[in-house]
């Protein structure tokens, strides 16, 4: 196992309040490792950091080895970062496979002379971007829905339809966040068996942040613990949870997690 | 490929055809001037409304400086036309001239397209509009033009045929960029642009192209519009003229092919109508506009098009067979 994520003194600073602070963090190729920490813990802000939409105030990340803190978030994506958002964000007046095939396209190499007269080498990638995005949509069973605005799928298809379009960037690396969110315990644990499924079928390396603690404990590597921006605690699933540090954390000076 | 080859030929037949009729048409004397002139209205208003539309509907903006690239592209033809080679054979010229119009705009588009990077919405167009204002004063303001008394004796070259071909071009380029990669990551900016960033968009390029292309039509539209009227000056490109652009797509429909035909024709056979109103005829049309907003925003065929404005290689929903199978391996 070698490192495919490095955080090196990640800071984040909006005005007066540290979102991340001095956060160090390295992210194994092939696990999938969690992010856990109460409201307001810097979760967010450091997928955000990851992905090039906000800088970094200092600290290096390094990513593959190399250094992406500073580039625009559409390169990050396309060198294999992808992710999806606590607040569902899918292009909603758009259909189910022109989202996925937004995501596909900056895998294609097409100049803009080219689209706007429509040659054949920008037709042939038309097509080819078409049949790959069909054939992701099908996989995920969500090809009879292609044709769907994307705002009019069910809850539960638009947040695997986020996924769907996360994967169509063919990334080494995705951040899900809170992907359980507004589910019932055992949609929780559909999603669990459905991810662990993605995880093994792409090769990937997750990072997920979820509250659903039986949802983290049973698919986490690893799990890594932030409160007010700082890491406090990390280490496999059953370390943290009996972690006294935690769950002061989490519950205050006394208690257990669920 | 012979059989892509097969599939381009009703449609490529029926624009030649199109270019025949309109350029056989003046000659028989079955339609007058007047007629004539308010297609070639038609087909012009239909090139600025249609590239309007690509910064305005499909990318969600809001500009309002189009009246502005049109003024570059009708200065620069008519200079080409008047000044430098007034003696050159028309049917060398008109061509080149125009080009040369729309890429004067293209050329303007660039800066204003940098500019959007960092604005958006509301600020962004107040910029569109601070750029119609530099170009209405900036052209008042040189007498090698004319100042603000403008171009007079420009040659009558814009012919039914030519307005044809070039409202033929619009559509087809507008098409080819909407349908493809970049028209997609507009079409994403539009709906969020922080994830479309996220998905691998690069919005820089995806702005540049759409305000390149949409000044440069808007600019063929100024050089064909000059060449109609014989005669331009500052304040033919004023902010009455973005308006009534603006009218066009958000009657046609935002993000439309067909919208925007649909409200170029509507709105110039309309304020053609309504001339005997005179002045009160500038009061209908925004009128319009206001019932418009309040109860079909995003106009007759927002963010819909006819299936044979679209290209061919369009997804069709395949069956459901290979589903089936799929299903035992797919998860849940």
């Amino acid at each position: 196992m070698s490192g495919l994520l490095e955080t090196r003194r990640l800071t984040r600073q909006f005005g007066g309040l540290r979102a991340i602070g001095d956060l160090s963090l390295s992210v194994n190729r092939g696990e999938i490792l969690g992010v856990i920490g109460p409201n307001g813990a810097g979760k967010t802000t450091l997928f955000n950091l990851l992905t090039g939409i906000y800088p970094p105030s200092s600290g290096e990340i390094l990513f593959e080895g190399l250094p992406i803190a500073g580039l625009r978030p559409s390169e990050i994506a396309r060198r294999g970062v992808a992710r999806t958002f606590q607040n569902i964000r899918l292009f909603r007046q758009l259909t189910v496979l022109e989202n996925v095939r937004i995501a596909y396209d900056s895998q294609i190499v097409c100049s803009p002379p080219d689209a706007l007269l429509s040659t054949p080498h920008a037709r042939l990638r038309e097509k080819e971007s078409i049949n790959a995005s069909m054939e992701l949509l099908e996989l995920f069973e969500l090809g009879s829905l292609a044709e769907n605005r994307a705002g009019d799928l069910s809850y539960g298809a638009q947040r695997r339809l986020e996924i769907v379009r996360a994967l169509a960037l063919d990334p080494k690396l995705l951040l899900l966040d809170e992907p359980a969110a507004g589910m019932n315990p055992s949609e929780a644990m559909q999603l669990t068996d459905f991810l662990r499924w993605v995880h093994g079928k792409f090769s990937l390396t997750i990072v997920l942040i979820e509250h659903h603690m039986q949802m983290v404990m049973a698919l986490s590597d690893r799990i890594e613990v932030l409160d007010f921006g700082v890491r406090i605690a990390g280490g496999k699933p059953d370390e943290v949870k009996g972690n006294p540090r935690v769950i002061e954390a989490y519950l205050g000076t006394e208690g257990e997690l669920p | 490929m012979m059989d892509g080859i097969k599939k381009h030929l009703i449609p490529l037949s029926l624009l030649l055809l199109g270019l025949v009729v309109a350029a056989v048409l003046p000659a028989t004397g079955l339609v007058n001037d007047y007629l004539q002139f308010v297609l070639i209205s038609v087909a012009i208003n239909a090139i600025l409304c249609v590239s309007l539309n690509l910064v305005n509907g499909w990318m969600g903006e809001f500009s309002v400086g189009h009246a502005g690239f049109m003024a570059l592209g009708a200065y620069a033809s008519a200079i080409l036309t008047v000044k430098l080679f007034p003696t050159a054979p028309a049917a060398l010229l008109f061509p080149a001239a125009v080009l040369i119009g729309g890429c004067t705009a293209g050329l303007a588009g660039i800066p204003v397209g940098i500019l959007s990077f960092k604005t958006r919405g509301d600020y962004l167009a107040i910029i569109t509009l601070a750029f119609l204002m530099i170009v209405k004063s900036g052209l008042e303001n040189i007498p090698y033009t004319g100042g603000p008394r403008g171009m007079l004796g420009i040659p009558r070259l814009t012919t039914l045929a030519w307005a044809y071909f070039w409202c033929v071009v619009a559509f087809w380029v507008i098409r080819n960029l909407v349908y493809s990669k970049y028209g997609r990551g507009i079409a994403a900016i539009r709906e969020d642009e922080i994830a479309a960033e996220a998905m691998g968009v690069n919005t820089r390029t995806a702005k540049l192209v759409a305000f390149v292309t949409s000044s440069f039509f808007a600019g063929v539209a100024g050089a064909l519009f000059a060449h109609q009227l014989q005669f331009i000056n500052p304040s033919s490109f004023d902010i009455l003229k973005s308006t009534e652009i603006l009218v066009m797509v958000y009657l046609g429909g935002v993000a439309s092919l067909g919208g925007s035909l649909l409200g170029a024709g509507a709105v110039t056979i309309l304020t053609q109508s309504l001339q005997p109103l005179g002045t009160w005829r500038m009061v209908v049309l925004p009128a319009i506009l206001v019932v418009l907003m309040l109860y079909r925003p995003s106009g007759i065929m927002g963010y819909r098009d006819w299936a044979w404005l679209k290209p061919f290689f369009s997804p069709a929903p395949r069956s459901n067979k290979k589903k089936e199978t799929e299903k035992r391996e797919g998860p849940q």
